[in-house]
């Protein structure tokens, strides 16, 4: 049992962000209840395998956190349908809450029942994605549900240049759409002649 | 229409179908997923090899997007049929694929990738629209995924197909690219076989060939005269809807391929034909 590094947890209210559930009120979450705050606290000591100082719930992948005196159950959403760290993310968490033995079952589910999108990276988030040197993403495009088709989906003019994360300057270019994870954007800053990458809003 | 969609149940998961919208669904779910895992396979031949170092890039983190979505939709099909979602990728032989005829072609040069990508991204930014609103809720969750990250490929190709068409070589070669692959294009939006049954269920929001009257009302002002001017084979009917002026080259939907996939078939299922069943 690895009971010690539960009660290490403070689960202080104060460590729940309400801003990582943007999506509004959970109706399957027990939120309130100190078993459900200790899971919301815990899940704040769980890191982006690529980005170690951003939790998951910063990240905003948590969907719902349901807790029961039979389980503990998860809901994340994938920043990406192909990003390999979805599932590393996944056993992460499982474990962590696994560690808090608040249930006898643990269970961990990635779901499309909800899009992540990249307006729910968390204020923290953002800060945090800043100190590892990448530029937090411009506002997400929005996607309509209706029948109109837009060959423009991510508008006609482009996004605002993301500042410069190492120096702050807002002289930078886009060097290539794409990145080295499906998730980033290559820059580069023409004040600090750095590359850098941004995170794509999606 | 839309409001027989909205009036319409829709089906949290694969219990709640009957056996004969199972199995349209099944054979809408392969044909998507087909699509993007061939495309995916076809790009990443790019990767070392592109114009640019920035392409190698793109196109690498393309190919793994595609693949990433037809993995996610096999999982979808992998829920209604029992099996796992790598044995329905790779156990097959070609006929058992049901890509449309567009993605049985070879990449070709740069600017044949880029006109078969612009055709093919417009095309599925029509389709994912659609399905959005598919009364099969697992299929619409993803697709709502997908067409965000979709949307970064289309816009990446948007802007190829204007470059290129700056150039006169660029656009001599797009020109006679997309003159020969409009025919297979088209098959993208042939008819599935058991289309009724997925249009009466909703699971298909739009019939095919209006989606494909969509498709053309939306590119004629880019490619058409009024636009870039590029081969754009249809015109607007007495209705008002576009219809093509070409006849399709079909098939890919009843696995009837040409013969420029078999190579890739071969590449892509060979480590899964030698070792069958093996997981990494």
């Amino acid at each position: 049992m690895k009971t010690l590094k539960s009660t290490a947890i403070n689960p202080e209210p104060q460590a729940v962000d309400q801003d990582a559930r943007p999506s509004g009120p959970n109706p399957h979450s027990a939120f309130r209840t100190p078993h459900s705050l200790r899971v919301w606290s815990a899940l704040h000591t769980v890191f982006d395998p690529e980005i170690p100082n951003i939790s998951v719930v910063d990240l905003g992948i948590i969907h719902t956190v349901e807790v029961t005196p039979e389980r503990v159950r998860v809901e994340i959403l994938p920043t990406f349908v192909a990003c390999p760290a979805i599932e590393v993310m996944r056993e992460r968490i499982a474990g962590r809450l696994r560690e808090l033995a608040i249930a006898p079952e643990v269970s961990v589910v990635v779901t499309y029942a909800a899009q992540w999108s990249s307006d729910r990276i968390t204020p923290a988030g953002r800060a945090a994605l800043r100190a590892s040197g990448f530029a937090p993403p411009d506002e997400a495009p929005s996607f309509t549900s209706d029948d109109a088709v837009n060959l423009n989906p991510l508008g006609a003019t482009r996004p605002a240049l993301p500042a410069c994360p190492y120096c702050g300057s807002k002289n930078t270019m886009q060097e290539n759409r794409f990145g080295p994870t499906l998730c980033r954007s290559i820059y580069y800053c023409h004040n600090c002649r750095q590359p850098f990458e941004a995170f794509k809003a999606v | 229409m839309s409001e027989a969609a909205t009036t319409m149940r829709t089906f949290a998961g694969s219990d709640d179908l009957a056996a004969d919208e199972r199995a349209a669904l099944a054979e809408l779910l392969l044909a998507l997923a087909d699509d993007e895992f061939v495309l995916g396979f076809w790009d990443s031949e790019w990767t070392g090899i592109a114009p640019a170092l920035e392409e190698d890039v793109a196109y690498s983190s393309i190919a793994q997007d595609e693949i990433g979505h037809a993995r996610a939709l096999y999982e979808l099909l992998a829920a209604l049929t029992g099996r796992d979602a790598d044995t329905i990728a790779y156990d097959r032989d070609q006929t058992g694929f049901r890509l449309a005829r567009l993605l049985d072609l070879d990449r070709g040069d740069w600017a044949q990738s880029i006109a078969r990508r612009y055709l093919y991204d417009t095309a599925d930014a029509v389709r994912l629209t659609a399905l959005a609103r598919s009364t099969y809720a697992p299929l619409a969750g993803l697709v709502g995924k997908i067409r965000r990250e979709e949307a970064y490929h289309l816009q990446h190709f948007d802007a190829w197909l204007r470059r290129l068409n700056t150039d006169t070589q660029g656009r001599a070669r797009l020109a006679a690219s997309l003159e020969a692959l409009w025919p297979a294009a088209l098959d993208l939006f042939t008819p599935l076989a058991q289309e009724a049954t997925l249009l009466r269920a909703g699971l298909l929001p739009r019939p095919f060939t209006a989606l494909r009257a969509e498709w053309l009302a939306a590119l004629a002002p880019i490619l058409g005269p009024n636009g870039l001017d590029l081969p754009f084979p249809a015109r607007q009917e007495a209705d008002g809807a576009y219809a093509p002026t070409i006849a399709p080259s079909t098939g890919g939907r009843t696995g009837d391929h040409d013969p420029a996939f078999d190579r890739l078939w071969h590449e892509m299922t060979l480590v899964y034909r030698q070792e069958p069943g093996a997981t990494w």
